[in-house]
């Protein structure tokens, strides 16, 4: 297999990557090191050490940070800014009609059965329109790179998905450790982010809401792996960071308890999932969330982003149709490639799989993080035949994809740099307008040769860059 | 028939409970088979919160009591004249597809006994005639017998236990029915019961299930029938905590004591002032 190296074509350095490359290759190699325990004293002080996708795993962990960026250029983000915004407006549209009057399942190009008995699916905000008809706010859409003209969509992610404040210290540190290269290098900004989503937030304010709107990140609280985020982001928006306990439901409102006595909120961006979101209609013995809480979102009381009930359009099943939800409510052809999807629960599918274990990569349906996968290609005989039983013993549980070429970023590693697999995470806002500021967060195997990102399959993470024009 | 309603909850907490907060799902749904004269929710000390007809078609209201208290009272009053539609929910606005209800919760997710049970109905000759079969089924499985379930017990728990009351019947069919690939949900309200009857609890609760042409349709396996003119709906849910007349949550660590008075009388006629007051 070959894969596309985003700095090099053969033995040239692409345009984007010239000033890096001479950066790199005056770096001497003492002075790398030095600005890597720098980087990484800098990452421990700031304590960001959660686990990027809600992974698990040692909550304090370093996710490694590589000092080399990956750049795009003006005319390549742009075309992928187009598909990303494309994806989001289809993917909320999805999301509007299945929980109204669902034309895409009467026009019979999605199976009922596939939202309906979808575990995410949530019948009790059935009829019920948020502000402005958007459900999901924040939509990171993972993407991976096979040439230069070719991304494909590995999954979206509408709930809540974190890793934004990587993006954003990523960019902090590079800049303080290397304000030169900042000098050099025209590279568009992320630091607008924390305003840009602020605003989303207003922007979906309840209509009982006549003043400016008070905006709330809702945390499960700090044994939550993401809680770094959560304080970072509420710090760098100028708004509270509450648990369900600092909330309460009083009348038609919901209030937060302040020193100068009960504040009412209209716009809670919850970091919570919507089982725990209310004990009175989901789960009786979640203490996470606030009791009333849907009753007033239901009758319009309170905003919350993502709206309950979003899930439904980021399932693994649900995403073979994505390509068929921008056809179906835009009239257009999609941007954004998907990667060819095989669910087991069918039988022709099941039996091509199950032929060509060794070329595949299988995922749990509802799995993330990178637990529970096979990658064919970098698996041994031993590992494909116990995953084949454990494939066997429940096919409804999986999906398989080609092994895909993920293109390679130079990275740092002991001998300098070598080619490492990436990813890309963008994180689309959707209120009043869809946004996204350039770039988003670059996962990289640190592994030679490892086609998985994941942070707890040893993955790092890497400054992202938006050349300017 | 005209039948007067009166429901009353008394909450007492051995420690003065504060933030109450409840959810409230007893206002009679909107159909052909029931016309509601009037009805009134109090909940005394409390302010009344949002109100609004969910998806499956319910009047939600919510309330909230700031405490601190030792005592919370909900009480319902109402007249309403129903009439047999033979248990078909006709007539009744709702949003959500049925397909939504073919998902399992801990209270109905069936163990092996339930599914040996749903075997035993598979030869009936249309959906309609196996609702009925699987009704009749739960009946003769589990013994009407009060006290030997509770809230938290599941359809499989009584099945095996051979008794419940009407929730565990209903859950049993749930379940039943869901193994055959029918849709079916928890329906709450009131069930007119003579004095010297053998007809069970006046808060009662039942099946339905969706039959291909008709609708919704609900099944009473406590008393092995459908719904009549004695019955009056409230709502529904995928079992008996999603469908709870009342969901209620207090800051405090008290204790919670709970006492229920229910009585579903049959009246000759309503007084004149009457009017109608259905939310809708």
């Amino acid at each position: 297999m070959t894969y596309y190296n985003e700095m090099y074509e053969g033995s040239q350095v692409r345009d984007p990557y010239a000033r890096l490359s001479q950066w790199v290759e005056t770096m001497p190699a003492d002075f790398r090191q030095m600005k890597q325990a720098e980087a990484e004293a800098l990452f421990r002080r700031i304590g960001i050490t959660f686990a990027v996708y809600g992974e698990g795993g040692d909550p304090d962990r370093l996710i490694p940070f590589d000092m080399m960026p990956r750049v795009f250029e003006q005319a390549e983000w742009r075309r992928l800014e187009r598909g990303i915004k494309q994806r989001a407006r289809a993917l909320n549209a999805f999301l509007r009609d299945v929980y109204g009057r669902a034309e895409i399942v009467r026009a019979g190009r999605i199976p009922a059965r596939l939202v309906y008995q979808n575990e995410a699916y949530e019948k009790a905000v059935v009829g019920v329109v948020p502000p402005r008809g958007v459900y999901s706010h924040i939509i990171g859409i993972d993407l991976v790179r096979t040439a230069k003209d070719q991304f494909y969509v590995l999954e979206d992610n509408c709930r809540t998905p974190s890793g934004v404040s990587y993006m954003l210290e990523n960019r902090e540190i590079m800049m303080r450790m290397f304000p030169g290269l900042f000098r050099g290098n025209r590279i568009e900004p992320v630091d607008q982010y924390p305003d840009l989503l602020r605003r989303t937030l207003e922007s979906v304010a309840p209509a009982k809401c006549n003043d400016r709107p008070t905006c709330v990140i809702l945390t499960p609280g700090h044994f939550n792996s993401a809680y770094y985020e959560h304080s970072f982001l509420a710090n760098l928006m100028g708004i509270e960071l509450v648990e369900g306990a600092d909330l309460f439901v009083d009348g038609e409102f919901v209030y937060m308890r302040t020193t100068q006595g009960p504040k009412r909120v209209d716009v809670i961006y919850r970091r919570i999932d919507d089982p725990f979101l209310d004990p009175l209609c989901f789960r009786p013995d979640s203490m996470l969330g606030v009791p009333g809480l849907m009753d007033v979102y239901r009758s319009g009381g309170v905003s919350i982003c993502s709206a309950p009930g979003a899930g439904v359009a980021d399932d693994k099943a649900i995403y073979t149709f994505v390509p068929e939800m921008v056809r179906f409510y835009l009239g257009e052809e999609p941007l954004l490639q998907n990667v060819q999807t095989w669910t087991l629960w069918k039988d022709d599918d099941y039996r091509y799989v199950m032929e060509n274990l060794p070329d595949l990569v299988v995922k749990e349906v509802h799995g993330s993080g990178g637990y529970g996968m096979l990658v064919g290609p970098k698996s041994t005989k031993d590992e494909i035949e116990t995953f084949r039983k454990k494939i066997e013993a429940d096919p409804g549980n999986y999906i398989a994809q080609p092994t895909l070429a993920l293109s390679t970023c130079p990275t740092f590693v002991a001998e300098g740099l070598a080619p490492r697999h990436v990813d890309l995470r963008p994180y689309c806002l959707c209120g009043d307008r869809i946004e996204l500021v350039p770039g988003g967060l670059t996962r990289v195997a640190l592994r030679e040769g490892s086609l998985v990102v994941n942070s707890s399959q040893g993955g790092g993470v890497k400054d992202t860059w938006v050349l300017s024009e | 028939m005209k039948l007067r309603i009166f429901h009353q909850t008394v909450y007492r907490y051995d420690r003065p409970a504060r933030n109450l907060v409840q959810s409230l799902r007893l206002t009679p749904s909107v159909s052909e088979g029931q016309r509601t004269h009037d009805w009134q929710i109090d909940v005394q000390g409390g302010i009344r919160g949002p109100g609004f007809r969910d998806g499956a078609g319910d009047w939600i209201e919510g309330w909230t009591v700031r405490g601190p208290t030792e005592e919370v009272t909900v009480t319902v009053t109402g007249r309403i004249e129903t009439r047999d539609t033979a248990g078909v929910l006709r007539g009744h606005r709702e949003l959500i597809n049925p397909l939504a209800y073919l998902r399992d919760t801990p209270a109905t997710k069936p163990d092996q006994a339930l599914r040996d049970l749903a075997l035993t109905a598979k030869d009936a000759a249309d959906p309609l005639g196996l609702a009925h079969r699987l009704s009749a089924v739960v009946s003769d499985a589990i013994a009407y017998m009060p006290g030997q379930t509770g809230f938290h017990t599941t359809a499989a728990e009584a099945l095996e236990k051979g008794e419940g009351v009407c929730q565990d019947h209903a859950h049993a069919l749930i379940a039943l029915a869901r193994l055959h690939d029918l849709p079916a949900r928890y329906a709450s309200g009131y069930l007119h019961t003579t004095a010297d009857g053998d007809a069970h609890e006046a808060a009662h609760a039942w099946a339905e299930i969706n039959v291909p042409g008709l609708g919704w349709v609900g099944f009473d396996p406590a008393n092995r029938c459908c719904p009549d003119e004695r019955y009056v709906r409230l709502g529904s849910g995928l079992d008996a905590s999603d469908a709870a007349p009342i969901r209620g949550i207090a800051a405090g660590h008290g204790i919670e004591t709970m006492d229920v008075a229910v009585s579903v009388e049959e009246v000759e006629r309503f007084q004149t002032q009457s009017q109608s007051q259905t939310q809708s």
